[in-house]
C-alpha cells in the first residue's frame, strides 16, 4: 500500500488527508511537532480570552483519526532524504514515505531586532506561543504593559487578546494607517479609530529599534526607532507577518525560495514531493494572488486539490475568485474579489465607498473605470453572501447591476437594519444614475448559473 | 461602576439568603375551625387522623415547618395503617402527606411572616431584584462597545463549572426538590406572594404560584442581562422580548385571570405533548364541564398540536416555539444563557439524545393512548396495567425529575437545554417536522468558515455546528431550536438562520466554494 506522509497537521495537511481517505485506501501518516491533534490556529485568541477551552479548537473528536485510519505521529522532522525517501526526526528515529507532502505552515517574522529572542518576546502562531503568553501575561499585575510590533491581522488579534485581560497595549505599526497595504484609506482610518476607541495605544508610522533586557534576561523595555523613546513593558509581541516554516528543508534537494517552490500541480522539483498551505510558493503568482498565500482558505483548497493528484487524477491548483474575512476587534470584515489599497492598485480600478454616519459600518466596491465591471467588494459590519458575489464575479456583472441587486447579497441575521437603500441613494447621487433597488429574491439567490 | 456591581451582589445575596432560610423559619399554630375546613375540603373520614391532629397539633406552637411536617406525616401513616388493618378502605387518606402539611401550614402560619407579607416580599424578592439589577445594569458601560461579550467565560468559576457553578446547581436542585416533593416547606414563600395572587385570581397563593411568579421575575431580570449582552444583535433582542411576553402574559397572567373568571386554568401556548396531562381524565372532564370555554380550550389544544405547531414549523422552523414562545425555552434563554457552553458536543451525546428524546415521545404517546382508551371505555386498566400508574410514573420521572430537577437544576453543569435536547417530547415532534418538511435552515456562507469553533461551543443544543460549516454545508438538524447564538458569535459571518425554499436546503459538499469550479463540479455532483 502506498504510504503518504504529510508533514504538518494544520488545515492544509489535514484537509489533504481527509480527502485522500475519501478517495483511496492509501496509508496516511500526518507528522507534527506542535500538538497531538489538529486544532484551529485561527481560534488561539479565543482560548486566551476565555471564550473557549483549547479542546474546543479541535475540529474533530480524537477518535476521528483512528476511525479514518489516519496515523498521527508526533515528532520534529530534522532532515529529508529524498533519494532514500526517508524522514529523519530530531528524536533520532526515521520514517519511510512513498509520497511526501510538506505542509509545515509559517513562523513569525523576526527582522533581526536586538533583543528579539529575550524571554517575554514572542510571536503568536503556535500553540506554544499561546502557552507562553499565558505564562508571561496571565494578568495586568504580572504584565504591566505589552508592546505589539506589526500591524497585521495577527497583531490586532493579539492586541484584542491582551485587552480582554485589561493589559495596557502599545501597538507599533510601521504603516501610516492600519493595514493600508491592503485596505483603502476610508476603511483603514475607520479601523484606526476603532482601535483607539478600545484604549489601545496605537502608534502609526512607528518602528521598533531594539528590545532591552533586565538583569534576568527578561524584556524590560523597547526603544522606538523614530523618537528614541523607551517604553517599559513585560511582553513584546512580534506580529510583523509570517514566513514559511521551512528551515529544515534548506539542506535537502527540494527547491526553495522564501517557501517551497511548487508548480501549478503543487509538485516540487523532486518527484513524489509536494507542498501545500502557507509554506508553498508558486513559481508564478496566480492572477492577483501572491505567490505565497498564508491564509486558511487557500491551505484548505490546496489540500482539496492535491488529494486528486495524489489519487491519480492529476489536476492543477486553480483557485476561484478571491475571498477572505477577518475581524478587527468588534468589526467584521469580508471581502470578495479584489479591492486594493493605495499600494498596488491597478490604474483601471476605481472605488465607490459608503460609510454609515455613526456606526462602524462601511463598504467599498471596486470597479473598472472604463467597462464598469464589478471587481470586488470590502464590507465592514455587514455580512454578505459568498455565493452571490462569487456568481456576480463569474458573470462579470457591472457595478450598476451589483448595486441594484445588493439585497440578494445581504447575509446579516434576520431583523437587522438593512442599508442597501442608503447605499444605493448615495450611489445614484455620485454616479448620476437612477437605479432602483430590487427586492431580495430567493429564486435568484438559489438559481445556479 | 465596579463598586455598584459589588454592592448589588451583596444585596442580591442577602435577598437570596433570606429566601433560602424561609422554609425553616416561621411559627405555626393550627386552630380547630381551620382544621375543620380542611377536613371538609379533603373529605377526611379517618377519626384516627382527626384525633391525632387534635391532640398533638391543634393549639400548639410549632416553630419551623421541620417540627410540624413530621408530625403530620406520622399521623397520616398511623391512621392509614390502622384503617388498612381493619379493612376500612373508605377511611384511608390519599392526600399526600406533604400536601396535607402544606395545607395545614398555610392555614396555621402566624407571627411575623404572615403579618408582614409586604416587608418579607421586599427582603426576599425585592432585594433579589434590586441586587441583581445593580449587578447587571453597570454592564451597559463596563462591557464597552457593542459586540461579542464572551471574555472570561472559561476563566470564571460561575460559568466554568467552578465552585460557584456547583453552588448554583445545589441551590436549583434543592429548590426543585422542595417544589415537587416537599411543598410544605414552600409555605412561607407562598405567604410572600399572597397579595399578588389574590389580586390576580382572588385566591391565596400555592407553591405553584410562587414558582410561576419567580419564573417570571427571574426571566425578566435575566432578560435585562440578555438585552445588554446581545445589544448588537437585534434578533436576540426580539427573541428575548417574545419569550418574556409569552411567559408573563400567556403562562402567568391569563391562566390566573381565567381562574378569577371561573374558567379552567389554561396556558394557551403550552402544547401537548409538552403539556402531557392535557388528555388526562380529570382535565378532559374539567374542560367538558366548563361549557363553552372548556370546549374551546379542548379544540384549541388539539388544533395547536396537530395543525398550528407543524404548520408554523414548516414555515419558520421549530424556533418559533422553542426559542420564541416556550416557557422552558424562555428560562433556558435567560437564566440559562450563562451556561449554554456546557452542552456536550460529542457524537456520543448526540446518540444518547436521539434515543432518549424519542423514548420520551413514545412514552408520552403510549400513556396518552392508554389515557384516552380509559376515558372512552371507562376502564382503568389496559392489559393488566393501570392507566393511573403509568400516568404517575410519567409525571414523576419525566414531568418532575427530568423536566424540572435535571432540566433546570443541572444548568450550571450540563448546560441550559438538557430537557429541551434530551427529553422534551414536543421538541422531538417539532424536530421531525423541521428535519423533513420545513423551510428553515442555517445557511453556511460558502467557504468562509475558519473552523474556530465558537459556534459549536456556544450551541446550547450540543450541535457541532462547525462540523457542517467547515464543509460549507447548511445546518439542518432536528434539534436546532434556532436561538441564533451560533450566528451571533461567529467571527466570520458564516451562519444565517433563514427560511427559504426547501429545494437545496440540505446541501452536502466536499469541496467548498472558492476553489476550482471544475473540481467542485467533479466532486460535489457525484
Ligand atoms: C493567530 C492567527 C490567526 C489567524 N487567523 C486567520 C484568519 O482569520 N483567516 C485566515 O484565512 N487565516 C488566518 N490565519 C492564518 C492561517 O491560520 C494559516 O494560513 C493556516 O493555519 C496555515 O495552515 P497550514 O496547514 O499551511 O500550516 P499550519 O497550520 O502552520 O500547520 C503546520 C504544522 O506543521 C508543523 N511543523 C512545521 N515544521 C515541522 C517539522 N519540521 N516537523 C514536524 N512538524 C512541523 C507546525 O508545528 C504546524 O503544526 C491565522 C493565523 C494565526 C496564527
Ligand atoms: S445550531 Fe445555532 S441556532 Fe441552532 S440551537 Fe445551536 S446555536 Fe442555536
Ligand atoms: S463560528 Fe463561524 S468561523 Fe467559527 S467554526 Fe463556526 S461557522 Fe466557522
Amino acid at each position: 500500500m502506498e504510504h503518504i506522509v504529510i508533514i504538518g497537521n494544520g488545515i492544509s495537511g489535514v484537509t489533504l488527508a481527509r480527502h485522500i481517505r475519501k478517495l483511496s485506501n492509501k496509508r496516511i501518516t500526518i507528522v507534527s511537532a506542535e500538538t497531538d491533534f489538529f486544532f484551529s490556529r485561527t481560534a488561539l485568541m479565543y482560548v486566551y480570552m476565555g471564550h473557549m477551552k483549547f479542546e474546543h479548537t479541535q475540529p474533530y473528536e480524537n477518535r476521528f483519526w483512528k476511525k479514518n485510519r489516519i496515523d498521527l505521529k508526533k515528532g520534529y522532522v530534522k532532515t529529508i532524504d529524498t533519494t532514500s525517501k526517508t524522514l529523519h526526526f530530531a528524536e533520532g528515529n526515521t520514517l519511510q514515505y512513498d509520497k511526501l507532502v510538506i505542509a509545515t505552515g509559517s513562523k513569525p517574522n523576526k527582522f533581526g531586532w536586538p533583543g528579539q529572542d529575550l524571554e517575554g518576546v514572542m510571536g503568536m502562531y503556535h500553540k506554544q506561543d499561546l502557552d507562553n503568553l499565558e505564562k508571561q501575561a496571565p494578568n495586568k499585575d504580572v504584565c504591566k504593559r505589552a508592546v505589539i510590533v506589526g500591524g497585521g491581522l495577527i497583531g490586532i488579534e493579539l492586541a484584542e487578546m491582551l485587552n480582554s485581560r485589561s493589559i495596557p497595549v502599545t501597538f507599533l505599526v510601521r504603516e501610516s494607517s492600519f493595514w493600508n497595504g491592503v485596505l483603502p484609506e476610508g476603511e483603514s482610518e475607520m479601523i484606526n479609530r476603532h482601535i483607539k476607541n478600545h484604549h489601545i495605544d496605537l502608534r502609526l508610522s512607528t518602528n521598533l529599534k531594539e528590545i532591552k533586557a533586565d538583569e534576568n534576561g527578561k524584556v524590560k523595555s523597547v526603544i522606538i526607532e523614530e523618537t528614541g523613546e523607551e517604553l517599559e513593558c513585560n511582553v513584546v509581541g512580534l506580529t510583523a507577518g509570517v514566513t514559511p516554516n521551512i528551515d529544515f528543508i534548506k539542506d535537502s534537494d527540494i527547491e526553495t525560495g522564501r517557501g517551497v517552490k511548487v508548480n501549478r500541480f503543487l509538485e516540487t522539483n523532486i518527484t513524489d514531493v509536494y507542498a501545500i498551505g502557507d509554506c508553498a510558493e508558486q513559481h508564478e503568482a496566480i492572477g492577483n494572488r501572491r505567490p505565497i498565500e498564508a491564509v486558511w482558505y487557500t491551505g484548505r483548497m490546496m489540500g482539496e486539490t492535491l488529494a486528486q493528484t495524489i489519487c491519480g487524477n492529476r489536476i492543477e491548483y486553480k483557485p476561484g475568485h478571491w475571498f477572505n474575512s477577518a475581524k478587527f476587534l468588534d468589526i467584521e470584515y469580508q471581502t470578495y474579489g479584489w479591492v486594493f489599497g493605495k499600494k498596488g492598485r491597478p490604474d483601471y480600478e476605481q472605488h465607490f465607498h459608503w460609510k454609515h454616519d455613526k456606526e462602524d459600518i462601511c463598504i467599498t466596491v471596486a470597479y473598472h473605470k472604463d467597462t464598469k465591471e464589478f471587481l470586488g467588494i470590502n464590507t465592514f459590519g455587514i455580512r454578505m453572501r459568498h455565493e452571490i458575489f462569487d456568481r456576480w464575479l463569474t458573470e462579470k456583472r457591472n457595478i450598476d447591476y451589483v448595486m441594484s441587486y445588493l439585497k440578494d447579497a445581504n447575509f446579516d441575521p434576520e431583523f437587522y437594519k438593512a442599508y442597501e437603500s442608503d447605499i444605493l441613494t448615495q450611489y445614484n447621487l455620485e454616479f448620476n444614475t437612477n437605479l432602483t433597488a430590487h427586492k431580495k429574491s430567493w429564486k435568484r439567490i438559489f438559481s445556479k448559473v | 461602576m465596579k463598586a455598584i456591581k459589588h454592592i448589588g451582589l451583596v444585596i442580591f445575596l442577602i435577598g437570596l439568603a433570606t429566601f433560602t432560610a424561609l422554609p425553616l423559619l416561621g411559627t405555626f399554630n393550627l386552630n380547630e375551625a381551620d382544621f375543620n375546613t380542611i377536613i371538609k375540603g379533603q373529605n377526611i373520614k379517618s377519626e384516627v387522623f382527626i384525633n391525632t391532629i387534635k391532640s398533638d397539633i391543634i393549639g400548639q406552637d410549632f416553630s419551623g415547618m421541620q417540627t410540624l411536617s413530621p408530625k403530620i406525616s406520622k399521623a397520616i401513616e398511623n391512621a392509614n395503617e390502622a384503617h388498612t388493618k381493619n379493612k376500612e378502605w373508605d377511611k384511608k387518606i390519599y392526600t399526600k402527606s406533604s400536601d396535607m402539611a402544606a395545607m395545614i401550614g398555610k392555614k396555621s402560619a402566624n407571627g411575623f411572616i404572615p403579618n408582614n407579607k409586604g416587608l418579607m416580599w421586599f427582603l426576599t424578592f425585592g432585594l433579589g431584584i434590586i441586587g441583581a439589577l445593580m449587578f447587571i445594569l453597570p454592564n451597559v458601560i463596563l462591557l464597552g462597545k457593542k459586540g461579542i461579550k464572551n471574555d472570561g467565560i472559561y476563566h470564571e468559576s460561575a460559568t466554568n463549572r467552578g465552585w460557584i457553578g456547583w453552588m448554583v446547581f445545589i441551590f436549583l436542585v434543592s429548590f426543585y426538590l422542595v417544589l415537587y416533593f416537599a411543598s410544605e416547606y414552600a409555605t412561607n414563600w407562598t405567604l410572600l406572594v399572597d397579595p399578588i395572587s389574590e389580586a390576580l385570581s382572588g385566591n391565596p397563593a400555592g407553591h405553584w404560584f410562587v414558582y410561576g411568579f419567580m419564573y417570571c421575575t427571574v426571566m425578566t431580570v435575566m432578560a435585562v442581562r440578555m438585552y445588554i449582552k446581545y445589544r448588537h444583535n437585534i434578533y436576540q433582542v426580539f427573541r428575548t422580548t417574545s419569550v418574556l411576553f409569552f411567559q408573563i402574559v400567556f403562562a402567568f397572567l391569563i391562566p390566573e385571570i381565567m381562574v378569577r373568571l371561573q374558567m379552567p386554568y389554561y396556558d394557551f401556548k403550552n402544547a401537548f405533548p409538552l403539556d402531557y396531562d392535557f388528555f388526562f381524565q380529570w382535565n378532559l372532564k374539567d374542560l367538558i364541564n366548563n361549557g363553552g370555554i372548556g370546549i374551546f380550550i379542548l379544540v384549541w389544544g388539539i388544533v395547536l398540536t396537530l395543525i398550528v405547531v407543524p404548520v408554523m414549523v414548516y414555515f419558520f422552523g421549530k424556533r418559533w416555539y422553542c426559542s420564541w414562545v416556550c416557557g422552558c425555552g424562555g428560562l433556558a434563554e435567560t437564566l440559562g444563557d450563562p451556561y449554554r457552553q456546557h452542552s456536550d458536543k460529542s457524537l456520543f451525546a448526540w446518540k444518547v439524545e436521539r434515543y432518549l428524546i424519542h423514548a420520551v415521545l413514545v412514552f408520552v404517546l403510549f400513556m396518552t393512548g392508554m389515557t384516552l382508551y380509559s376515558f372512552f371505555t371507562d376502564s382503568s386498566m389496559i392489559l393488566g396495567i393501570k392507566t393511573s400508574t403509568v400516568q404517575s410514573i410519567y409525571s414523576l420521572v419525566i414531568g418532575s425529575i427530568f423536566a424540572g430537577v435535571i432540566g433546570t437544576g443541572f444548568y450550571p453543569i450540563f448546560g441550559n437545554r438538557v430537557w429541551c435536547r434530551f427529553g422534551c417530547p414536543l421538541a422531538a415532534y417539532l424536530g421531525f417536522v423541521q428535519r423533513f418538511k420545513s423551510r428553515f435552515r442555517i445557511t453556511t456562507n460558502g467557504g468562509q468558515c475558519i473552523s474556530c469553533g465558537n459556534c459549536s461551543t456556544y450551541c446550547e443544543q450540543g450541535i457541532d455546528v462547525r462540523a457542517y460549516a467547515q464543509k460549507g454545508e447548511n445546518i439542518v438538524r432536528s434539534s436546532c431550536i434556532g436561538c441564533g447564538i451560533c450566528s451571533a458569535v461567529c467571527p466570520r459571518g458564516v451562519l444565517k438562520l433563514e427560511n427559504g425554499p426547501e429545494k437545496g436546503r440540505i446541501n452536502p459538499t466536499e469541496i467548498l466554494l472558492g476553489n476550482d469550479v471544475d473540481l467542485m463540479d467533479l466532486v460535489n455532483q457525484k
